[in-house]
């Protein structure tokens, strides 16, 4: 069975969203149990670069990347940025 | 060393320059810069003094690392009483500027007094003098900059100044140095134009000194190794900018929208760090021209851009169409996303003419972002307006406004009062996004619970500089915090206030410390400075600026009942993202805030606390 999920990338990650997202946003079919790290590394994102992960805004720490997204979850991901 | 041990102290009134010995005592108390000025700003001006009158005090400060080969040793501020807020205003400003002063042997210019007409000042190493500024009166950032190379022949020559927001005496006009580098909060460009300072022009020869040289040299580069393999300093920073923090902020549910009714902007993607990267307009060429550093920076977090030749704002205007100061985030969120307004150009535009005129980007789009809700609420109208319809989302009421602020013309010179006097003005001064005065930057403490306690408890009013906690809540640096809960908050707000205050007073850049921890900043202050600069003697030094700033404030009238949220904040739930439902807590936060300061429950520092701080 598969779940909609919004997948987006920001910053330096860009480049590795399919070609079929608009933005920095593509909404996929996935398995459900796939988890952030799952859907990471199908795309090819290395994940030395990977620093910031929200899912539905929520931080998720190292340890959480692997627990499966939810239908209609949206995963975001920065590489390591600051500001002020 | 590390300091020149010479301070100016120029009387505006009697047209004096006079050259005097920086206080070493205080120095060893406070270091530079931000501590060492509010020690003279403490002991030589009334704190209820009228800010906008000669008997206030304008300050002009470096630390011991300003101008060093340390990496980001470009820092200086601006210290005054503040117009906006009524408390002590210290604003914090990196380019060229801070680095030349040091190298004409200046640590420190206290400005007194006001002159009867137009004045600048112009230093050439120890040759100091007050030379009238009619010809520059009237004149922008920009065009004094210039005007003073020509009539000194020196393009190398340093300029800090007000434009004409400072001449008018807009409550939040900064003073801008290297033509878009700023001093930009409180209102510190007002004091110098209520002084009738236009200009400081600074040209030096002498370099600078530290104590142990070899010793210096190392750790700098040692620590600079350490900026460049970071991710954030050596990698985000340059190429993003601050502004990477739009779709951050906003995923996160903490993008104050359309003056903070809302959390999250349609339209962040559009306005974004990213967004200035892609090619647009007519041109295909992207906003973002390129980085850049400030003296001594191994970061270069700063953005030049363009506006497209064909956007409204600058059709005819062939002076808006070359490369300068772009976006930064702060900027970006409120003249974008607070006011509605999605339109990149128009908020580039806007923020030429705030570097342009000298205005604080922040309070300038919070008050407009006011006003556009007052005029939703019929409270503004047309004939208010001049015509000019403000409703939220209008890219040109945005340009239109920057302009009759900047102008001091029409409605311009309401929106000139700050986001506080306007609502009161207009009847709603619930309206006003804003703590003792001063508005609030972007991010809303519905959705990052600590920054609601840093906004409350600002000695400057409302800030982001005093205690980022952002960069725990958020980012996770140095470690991770949940920005949903208050619980250890007063404690990460009091360690975040007590280490910037540190870092502020040293020379160096606050953006150092995403990758630097306090740790790494002692050494380089230790090399550079006499006696023994310990981790602890910094700490204790952090807070005693603090407590110092505090005091300061009380004897002004201002006292624990301002440390409050405006209402919106702590009554009005966040409509959606992960704090949907949630208000600010600071209730939750404060009591035990003032605990760990050893303050009474009323928020004053006890004879204990102050006796322990040498206060």
């Amino acid at each position: 069975m598969e779940i909609p999920v919004t997948f987006k990338l920001y910053a330096s990650l860009m480049d590795y969203l399919p070609p079929q997202a608009e933005g920095h946003a593509v909404t996929l079919q996935v398995p459900e149990g796939t988890t952030p790290i799952d859907l990471l590394e199908r795309h090819g994102v290395p994940m030395a670069e990977v620093q910031l992960v929200l899912v539905n805004g929520v931080f998720l720490s190292p340890s959480q990347r692997e627990q499966p997204l939810r239908a209609g979850d949206t995963l975001a991901v920065w590489p390591a940025v600051a500001g002020g | 060393m590390g300091w020149q041990k010479k301070i100016l102290r120029v009387n505006l009134t009697e047209g004096t320059c006079t050259p005097e010995p920086l206080n070493m005592e205080w120095a060893n108390q406070y270091l530079g810069q931000r501590g060492l000025a509010t020690k003279y700003l403490v002991e030589e001006v009334d704190p209820k003094v009228d800010p906008l009158s000669p008997e206030n005090k304008l300050i002009f400060a470096t630390g011991p690392l300003t101008g060093t080969p340390a990496s980001t040793s470009a820092r200086y501020s601006v210290i005054t009483k503040g117009p906006l807020t009524g408390a002590v205003a210290c604003s914090n400003s990196g380019g060229y500027f801070g680095a030349e002063l040091k190298f004409a042997g200046w640590d420190m210019i206290i400005f007194e007094g006001r002159s009867d007409k137009p004045v600048y000042l112009y230093i050439n190493d120890d040759d100091a003098r007050l030379l009238p500024a009619d010809e520059l009166w009237g004149k922008s950032t920009w065009e004094t900059e210039k005007a003073l190379h020509r009539m000194h022949q020196d393009p190398q020559l340093r300029v800090s100044c007000i434009g004409r927001a400072g001449e008018n005496q807009v409550l939040y006009a900064c003073v801008v140095n290297d033509l878009h580098r700023a001093a930009g909060r409180s209102g510190v460009g007002a004091v110098m134009g209520s002084k009738n300072l236009k200009a400081i022009a600074v040209r030096g020869s002498q370099g600078t000194q530290v104590a142990d040289p070899q010793r210096f040299l190392q750790v700098v580069a040692e620590k600079k190794r350490i900026l460049a393999e970071n991710a954030v300093t050596g990698q985000g920073l340059p190429t993003y900018g601050t502004q990477v923090l739009m779709n951050i902020i906003n995923e996160l549910g903490a993008l104050p929208t359309r003056n903070a009714r809302e959390v999250q902007f349609e339209g962040a993607d559009k306005v974004s760090g990213e967004a200035m990267h892609e090619p647009r307009g007519s041109e295909g060429k992207p906003n973002l021209v390129r980085n850049q550093a400030c003296f001594g920076c191994t970061i270069a977090c700063g953005r030049i851009a363009r506006i497209d030749k064909e956007h409204f704002t600058v059709i005819n205007k062939p002076e808006y169409w070359g490369a300068s100061g772009g976006l930064e985030y702060e900027n970006a969120w409120s003249m974008g996303p607070d006011c509605g307004v999605d339109d990149l150009d128009a908020m580039t535009y806007a923020n030429f003419i705030c570097n342009e005129q000298g205005i604080d980007p922040i309070s300038f789009g919070s008050t407009l972002a006011a006003a556009m809700e007052l005029y939703e609420a019929g409270a503004i109208t047309d004939e208010h307006t001049g015509g000019v319809p403000l409703k939220f989302g209008s890219a040109e009421a945005l340009a239109k406004m920057v302009e009759a602020v900047a102008n001091g013309e029409g409605f311009g010179k309401d929106l000139g009062l700050g986001s506080k006097r306007l609502c009161e003005k207009y009847g709603k001064p619930e309206l006003s996004m804003t703590v003792k005065g001063q508005e609030f930057p972007a991010y809303d403490p519905r959705g990052i619970q600590g920054m609601g306690l840093t906004y409350a408890t600002s000695n400057r009013g409302a800030c982001h500089l005093r205690s980022y906690t952002v960069s725990s809540e958020v980012l996770g640096i140095p470690e991770k915090t949940d920005p949903l809960v208050t619980e250890g908050k007063p404690a990460l707000v009091k360690a975040f206030q007590d280490v910037t205050a540190a870092v502020d007073s040293s020379g160096l850049c606050l953006f150092s410390t995403f990758a630097w921890s306090l740790e790494d900043i002692q050494p380089q202050i230790d090399a550079a400075c006499e006696g023994e600069w310990s981790l602890d003697r910094l700490m204790e030094m952090g807070e005693r600026i603090w407590n110092l700033e505090r005091q300061f404030n009380l004897a002004a009238g201002i006292d624990g009942s301002e440390d409050r949220l405006p209402k919106r904040l702590v009554t009005e739930p966040a409509s959606s993202g992960p704090a949907k439902g949630m208000v600010n807590r600071l209730d939750e936060m404060l009591p035990e805030y003032y605990q760990l300061r050893g303050w009474t429950p009323d928020g004053v520092p006890t004879p204990e606390t102050l006796q322990r701080l040498g206060l």
